[in-house]
Order: C-alpha cells, then structure tokens, then sequence
C-alpha cells in the first residue's frame, strides 16, 4: 500500500479507498510479528466466537417448534448437507464437517466486515490462499488415497479422439494447477473489490461541506450509491461464501469420481 | 523524471488491465442470460440447476478478477 500521510486535511476528510485493508497492531506499537494480536486476529476470532454462538444456542433448545435461532442454525446445516449430496455425491458427505466449517467461517467473516469499522479477514489473499491451498491439497491427496495412480485418469479424456488427448490433458493439468489460485483470488478480490468501492463513494459523500454547487448534486447521489452498493454487497458476501463452497464439492467431486 | 514516466506507465496500464472486467460481464450475463432463457422454458428443470450456473458464474468472473488483480499489482507492487 502507499506510504503517504493519508488523514484529515483542510479540505474535508481525505483517505485512501484502501487503507481499510492494513493489518494493525491491537495494542499499539508498529511491529508485526507472528504473535502479535492484530486486528485481522480479532475478526477472525469474533468470526469463530460468533459461529460457535450460533451453533451452540442453536442446538441448545432441541425444540420441535425452533426457536428463530435454532432455525437458522438447522437452516445453515440442511443447506450444506444438501449442496454436498448434490453435488460430490453420497459418499463426499464424509467430508460434509470440512465443508460446513469453510463455509460458515468464510459466511461469517465476509458479513461481520461489512460492519462499518470492520476488518474483513477474507479480503486478504494471505487468508483465502491458506483456505484454498487447503481444499487443493486434502482434495489431491483423497483423489490418490481413493485411487491410487487411477487418478490420473481425471486428465486422460477417455471420450475424446485419441489424436486430441495428449493435448487436452496438457490443458487439464494446467487448469488442475491454478484451481486453488482462481479459487483464492476470486473470494478475496471479490471482497476487496466491493469495500473499495463502498469507500470511494464514501470519500465524493461529504462534498457538501466543501463546494455548496457541486456538492448539493453529488453528496446525495453518492450516500444513495453506498446504500445500494452495501446491499449488494450482503448479497455478494453470501454468494462468495456459496462460490467457494460449491467449487470446493465440485473439486471433492473430480477427486472422488476421476474417470469421465 | 524517469520515475515518474515509469509511474505514468503503471497508471495507464492499471486503467487499461480494468478493461477485461468488460470481458467478465460479457460471460456473467451470457451465462444469466441463458440460464434464464433455458428456466423460462421449463421452469421445473429450473430449481436443480441453479448451483451449476452459480459455478458457471464463478468461472467466468474469476477471469475478470484476474484483470483487477494486475490492476493492483501495477498500482502497488511494481
């Protein structure tokens, strides 16, 4: 990020769209070591706090009429067992608590940093990466604990002609490869993308206080444009969390069933 | 003075790296687009293939994504 002095000036207030995404020290101090508890550590510790609220207070009840809480808790559950059994089939709901936990975690941090004044832990690579790096790996390995050398029979397109294969496989292993790069670039350029653009309208919104000409047509425009770009934003914060689940089923898919 | 030229360089290519993002809305609405036609059609079939175009979606955006990711490297990495 820029290392110019980004705070108030005489104009109004002046601040760079991305400066929302630097990882601060909590407490303090410039350093940031591995054990220092900055504020990406706070989000993503509310995040597992408010998971663990929601399944616990949700599961507490046991009513056959639920509770809204409970509601939402056997919402959440029903939603992913059934994306797990379409999708990667019966036997990938072994790996259906793997799954649940991506996406709740993913969900819960993508909606709690639309707070204002939030950190969204999901809008760095360095986060989603690890995630994606994650599924990519545990589901390589299943595909060769399940089949052995078998597995590459996922590149060996038997329902092509012979002379195209040799090509197509070449194409297949390339796009194996940048899976998890797509799959961790699309969460966190998704959520960066939007808050950026929250934050831009939000620095033409106090225009008024500046020119009174200009400003009597903009601020109103922008402040509608932030509303409706949050709203949007809610929406696209529960369709990436759906996105990065429902590619992790279809990977889990490949691996589980490789031949064509 | 060189540095600025340099700067200039990576501003110009940051505008133009954001013109893919066209590319991206092109295939999300194609992708829509067609679902739709295909729902409207035969809307029971509907409901089972949603997920699919939601994968469809992703596929075509994360390209898109890809261009606002050179925007950024240009603007700030390099």
């Amino acid at each position: 990020m820029s290392t110019e002095a980004h705070g108030e000036e005489a104009a109004g207030l002046v601040f760079h769209p991305m400066d929302q995404f630097m990882v601060k020290p909590l407490f303090g101090g410039e350093t940031l070591n591995w054990y220092t508890l900055s504020n990406a550590t706070l989000w993503m510790g509310l995040t597992v706090v408010a998971i663990i609220a929601l399944l616990v207070f949700g599961s507490r009840g046991r009513a056959i009429i639920p509770s809204r809480i409970q509601s939402i808790g056997e919402l959440a559950y029903g939603f992913i067992h059934k994306m797990v059994e379409d999708v990667a089939g019966k036997d990938g709901l072994r790996y259906f608590p793997y799954i649940m936990t991506l996406f709740l975690f993913i969900l819960f941090s993508n909606v709690l940093g639309l707070l204002p004044l939030a950190f969204t832990p999901t809008s760095h690579i360095a986060v989603t990466a690890v995630l994606a790096m994650l599924v990519f790996l545990s589901v390589t390995l299943i595909g060769f604990y399940k089949h052995g050398l078998g597995f590459l029979s996922l590149f060996w397109i038997s329902s092509a002609p012979l002379a195209l294969r040799p090509i197509l496989a070449l194409i297949e292993v390339i796009s194996y490869f940048v899976r998890p790069v797509s799959h961790s670039i699309r969460l966190a350029g998704n959520m960066m993308a939007g808050h950026a653009v929250i934050k831009v309208f939000a620095a033409f919104a106090p225009l008024v206080l500046i020119s009174t000409g200009v400003g009597l047509a903009v601020t109103p425009l922008s402040i509608m444009a932030i509303t409706a770009i949050y709203a949007l934003e809610v929406m696209v914060a529960f369709i990436q969390a759906y996105v990065f689940t429902i590619l992790t089923c279809v990977y889990l898919k490949d691996a589980l069933h490789p031949h064509h | 003075m060189e540095g600025d030229i340099a700067q200039m360089g990576a501003f110009i290519g940051a505008g133009l790296a954001s013109i893919g993002m066209g590319g991206a809305a092109v295939g999300v609405g194609n992708v829509v687009g067609n679902f739709l036609s295909g729902a409207l059609r035969n809307p029971s079939a509907a409901a089972g293939q949603t997920a699919t175009m939601f994968i469809g979606i992703a596929f075509a955006e994360a390209l898109g994504i890809f261009s606002f990711l050179v925007a950024l490297l240009l603007m700030f990495a390099v």
